[in-house]
């Protein structure tokens, strides 16, 4: 077991090493720092001690090097734009990205595998066929028209939620400031979390149906019905405990494709989180924010990958024992 | 419970019939199959594949499922009749009263149970017991079908075993409430060759202990011979013949049944050898009018295409449905046989 993690710790590195390269390579090709730094009219002394500064005189790998040493210790430089360090400016807005992506998360599971149980389970009841109708929908819609329509009809129409912002908010302790505490930050969750959640949902939907399905027609369900099992045992403990070994990674994985897809939900809903952040750093070519971000997703799936593989482990005893003996 | 009365019969089948609908129209998978099966007797089932011996096995235990459906005659459990039972109460005769054991016991169990979780769930279903005393029960089990240290390994996973044990498991998760009739649906197919004999004498001893009724259904005239009492030969949804296992193996009446047992003798072929049956059996959506079998049939005559032969007593215990054996036609097509 230990082995296993070792190894899976050093792929993970690796993969993080390959990100920090891209997003080196962003710094260096994408626009030159000292550029966007100066003015016009900047003397041509003070461009060359500013890129003696930023050591951009240094050997190719000494920078690469300095890149990923400062990238381990979280620190990306300054913005452009803001004329702040990368780290704070993320730091600020990493709580509302990261509780629009959990809530999001909760809702797409919470309602996703009952949803995908139901339809497994009674295959041919007007509902069932009903959620099956609504899940077409749900993934051949794309988010940003999803986010539309549910501002349009429950903020505009309606007049129940907000359309845009966070609400108000708490600070807990020195940095999160959290929107689940008042009434107006939960309301602003809503539509948001429902925007970003529905695709996952409607995906993790149609992977519980589809899993369970299988499973259902497997030998050792036909066996637990022989033994007279009762249904509701064979149902959800036998069928649903093997349906959802697979659905845990694809969530797992989901979890991460939620924090980067935050980008365009946060664009509708001026939701003031990282992916707005990112948003509007790369209209301005702010690269030290990109770059940061771009690590940042990357790590996130780096060890959101590592996560589900150890989970995975420990749900499924055949795979447990592979790794044991590996 | 009700132990059949001396002379009642553990399963009696009376003129069984299941149906298939599918897009294609009505399948008669199993069309008037009658049988009997006595406390400790075992009953072997043969005939090539999709004569319908997993169906009737899945109608005996109640699990034939949409699109399928029991459409006529009785099942009958020691003198209850269980064929039309609510959905509720068959399920509390399945595992308690009969036990069914599959053919691949590398898919038969959950893989991610334990082998004790298994059999603690089982059993508990079944008889009011503590979580400890359906694990003493469990272990005294696994001890029962020849697992070595029962007590260490009932907290294995079924991939921790092998084919053999696994099947082992699989008859101790059919046996754990003591069920009056097992069901073994080609229970050793799937297993080495070296193994095969190993489970089959096991699942006799263990029914013989217990005075279980068996219905065995088996591709393997060799396990038949040495394990059952009496032997049907199922063809086309049909009982073709039924008797005694020595009379059926040694000296078949059913030209199929002849046809299987190998001891037809044709030009140049010695007795006893396996032969051959040219051609293959129907479809259940193209089921020749008159005898099923008339198609292949060495011996067929002009009745067999229009009449359907219905099963006939020809000795003792001894029932073929084929004209041969028709009283009426017996002088006239008799005379042709050596
Ligand atoms: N779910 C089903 N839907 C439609 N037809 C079915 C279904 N299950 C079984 N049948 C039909 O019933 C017939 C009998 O099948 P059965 O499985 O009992 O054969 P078998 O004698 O057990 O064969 P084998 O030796 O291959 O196991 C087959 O012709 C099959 O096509
Ligand atoms: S009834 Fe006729 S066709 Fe059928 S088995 Fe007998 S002889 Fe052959
Ligand atoms: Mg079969």
């Amino acid at each position: 077991m230990t082995a296993f993690i070792l190894r899976r710790l050093l792929q993970s590195l690796g993969v993080l090493i390959a990100v920090a390269l891209i997003a080196f390579l962003m710094f260096r090709f994408v626009g030159d720092p000292v550029n966007q730094m100066v003015g016009i009219d900047t003397p041509q002394a003070e461009v060359a001690r500013l890129r003696q500064e930023l050591g951009l005189n240094d050997p190719i790998l000494v920078q690469i090097a300095r890149f990923i040493a400062n990238a381990a210790r979280f620190e990306f430089g300054i913005s452009y734009q803001f004329r702040l360090p990368v780290t704070q400016l993320l730091a600020e807005r990493a709580p509302a990205t990261l509780e629009l992506a959990l809530v999001s998360a909760i809702f797409s599971l919470a309602v996703g595998i009952p949803m995908g149980v139901y339809t497994a389970l009674r295959r041919d009841s007007a509902l069932a066929k009903a959620f099956q109708a609504v899940s077409l929908i749900g993934v051949s819609l794309p988010t940003f028209l999803i986010g539309i329509l549910l501002i349009y009809l429950f903020a505009v129409t309606l007049g129940w939620l907000p359309s845009f912002g966070r609400g108000q908010v708490v600070r807990l302790g020195s940095g999160w400031s959290t929107g689940l505490l008042t009434v107006s930050g939960l309301k602003a969750l809503i539509l948001p979390s429902i925007t970003l959640g529905l695709f996952q949902m409607t995906l993790i939907m149609r992977l519980v149906r589809a899993e369970m399905l299988e499973v259902l027609r497997t030998d050792y369900i036909k066996f637990a019905r022989a033994r007279g099992l009762k249904t509701r045992a064979i149902h959800f403990g036998h069928a649903l405990k093997n349906t959802l070994v697979p659905v845990i990674t694809i969530a797992g994985l989901q979890l991460g494709s939620i924090i980067a897809f935050a980008i365009i939900t946060e664009t509708v809903f001026q939701w003031p989180g990282m992916g707005l952040l990112f948003l509007k750093a790369v209209q301005s070519v702010d690269i030290p924010i990109m770059a940061a971000y771009l690590m940042m997703i990357g790590f996130l799936f780096v060890v959101i990958n590592l996560v589900v593989d150890l989970l995975y482990a420990l749900v499924d005893p055949r795979l447990r024992a592979t790794i044991g003996s590996a | 419970m009700s132990s059949p009365l001396p002379g009642q019969p553990v399963l009696s089948v009376r003129d069984l019939r299941v149906e298939f609908a599918t897009r294609r129209g009505v399948l008669k998978a199993i069309d008037g199959v009658s049988f009997d099966i006595a406390r400790g007797e075992v009953l072997g089932v043969v005939g090539e594949s999709g004569a319908g011996k997993s169906v009737t096995g899945s109608a005996v235990i109640g699990l034939i499922e949409p699109p399928g459906r029991i459409a006529g005659g009785e099942i009958v459990l020691s003198g209850e009749r269980i064929d039309n039972l609510p959905a509720e109460a068959l399920r509390r005769i399945r595992g308690k009263r009969i036990g069914m054991i599959f053919q691949d016991p590398l898919t038969s169990l959950n893989p991610l149970y334990t082998v004790a979780e298994q059999l603690v769930e089982t059993i508990r279903t079944h008889e009011d017991m503590t979580a400890r005393q359906a694990r003493t029960r469990a272990i005294d089990l696994l001890a029962e079908v020849g697992i070595p240290a029962p007590e260490r390994r009932i907290d294995s996973y079924p991939h921790e075993f092998s084919g053999g044990m696994r099947q082992r498991v699989v008859i101790a998760l059919a046996l754990c409430a003591g069920p009056e009739l097992i069901i073994a649906d080609e229970p050793t197919t799937a297993l080495d060759v070296s193994v095969q004999a190993q489970i089959i004498t096991l699942l006799k001893k263990l029914c013989r202990d217990h005075g279980t009724a068996v219905m065995l259904v088996t591709h393997d005239m060799g396990v038949i011979a040495e394990t059952a009492d009496r032997v049907a030969v199922m063809y086309a949804g049909r009982i073709a013949e039924i008797g005694p296992v020595r009379e059926v193996v040694s000296r078949p009446l059913h030209p199929y049944a002849a046809g299987l047992m190998g001891a037809i003798p044709t030009l140049d072929q010695d007795i006893g050898r396996l032969v051959q049956i040219p051609g293959s059996m129907p479809r259940l959506t193209a089921i020749p009018p008159g005898c099923a079998f008339n198609p292949r049939c060495p011996r067929v005559f002009d009745r067999c295409r229009v009449d359907r032969p219905e099963p006939i007593e020809h000795r003792p215990a001894h029932k073929v449905a084929c004209h041969l054996y028709d009283p009426a036609e017996r002088s006239a097509a008799l005379e042709a046989q050596p």
